[in-house]
């Protein structure tokens, strides 16, 4: 299925400016096509997080929206460094933000976790040396 | 309860002028982000000390009534702009993060939006 709307947004490593400039695109955009309550709210939330982690974790990357009909897609892809243990990323609590993102309030664990619990599917590959890949899949009403 | 009276009962100076005075759906207190985002309600008053830009955009991207900032924190420069031009209400109190949670309670305004 074609997208409706497909939007690349590049997000700079340690760039906290303009972090959240993507996530708030994305929901003027949404909002302009109608969508609203809770999946907004879900998408925000999740492209937020997903942003942010690109700002904090990554050498860089960008994140990608795809509106469809009936779905909305988040995909955010980075250049590395790649996470080592997975299960230990996913879980509430657990951080590798260093001193800069925490003294902002970052860090608190919760990026990769709220992601998963906003979205209606969630997909994360990484490799290290690599990169990461999360895709996340939110159903229009 | 709107925002101006948020604001008369917490003794709180307004640092934006914004047009809308939004209806307070309850209240909450955290100053590590990603944790607000994972509770943030709209309508919520947000009482923090932290002040930089990505405050104001977890409190746009959650549809929040108010940032509220304790013991005449101020937020300044591009963070305020931002707010401004988002048409988030900032306010700045004497009061600590407690007293403010403590009179906004004692007034009737939930932990979650009912």
């Amino acid at each position: 299925m074609e997208a409706l709307i497909h939007e690349v947004y590049p997000v700079a490593s340690a760039d906290y400016t303009s972090a959240g400039h993507a996530s708030a695109d994305i929901k003027k955009k949404l909002k302009m096509l109608g969508v609203g309550g809770d999946v907004l709210r879900r998408v925000a939330v999740a492209s937020y997080e997903v942003e942010l982690n690109l700002v904090i974790h990554s050498q860089g990357g960008h994140l990608d929206l795809n509106v469809f009909p009936d779905r909305v897609e988040l995909v955010s892809e980075d250049v590395g460094p790649g996470i080592p243990d997975l299960s230990l990323a996913m879980r509430e609590g657990w951080s590798t933000a260093n001193e800069e993102a925490r003294s902002l309030g970052f860090g608190a664990g919760m990026g990769l976790p709220n992601m998963k619990r906003n979205a209606d599917e969630f997909d994360i590959q990484s490799e290290v040396g690599k990169g990461t890949v999360i895709r996340m899949g939110f159903r229009l009403a | 309860m709107k925002v101006s009276e948020l604001a008369a009962l917490t003794e709180a100076a307004f640092l934006t002028a914004v047009p809308d005075d939004k209806e307070v759906t309850c209240g909450y207190t955290c100053d590590l982000l990603s944790w607000v985002m994972a509770h943030g309600d709209e309508g919520m008053a947000w009482v923090t000390v932290q002040t930089h830009m990505n405050v104001v955009a977890v409190a746009v991207l959650a549809d929040m009534a108010c940032i509220v900032l304790p013991e005449n924190v101020k937020m300044e420069g591009e963070a305020l702009d931002k707010a401004l031009s988002e048409g988030m209400a900032v306010l700045s109190s004497p009061l600590t993060a407690y007293e403010i949670c403590g009179r906004l309670a004692g007034a009737g305004v939930p932990g979650r939006a009912q």
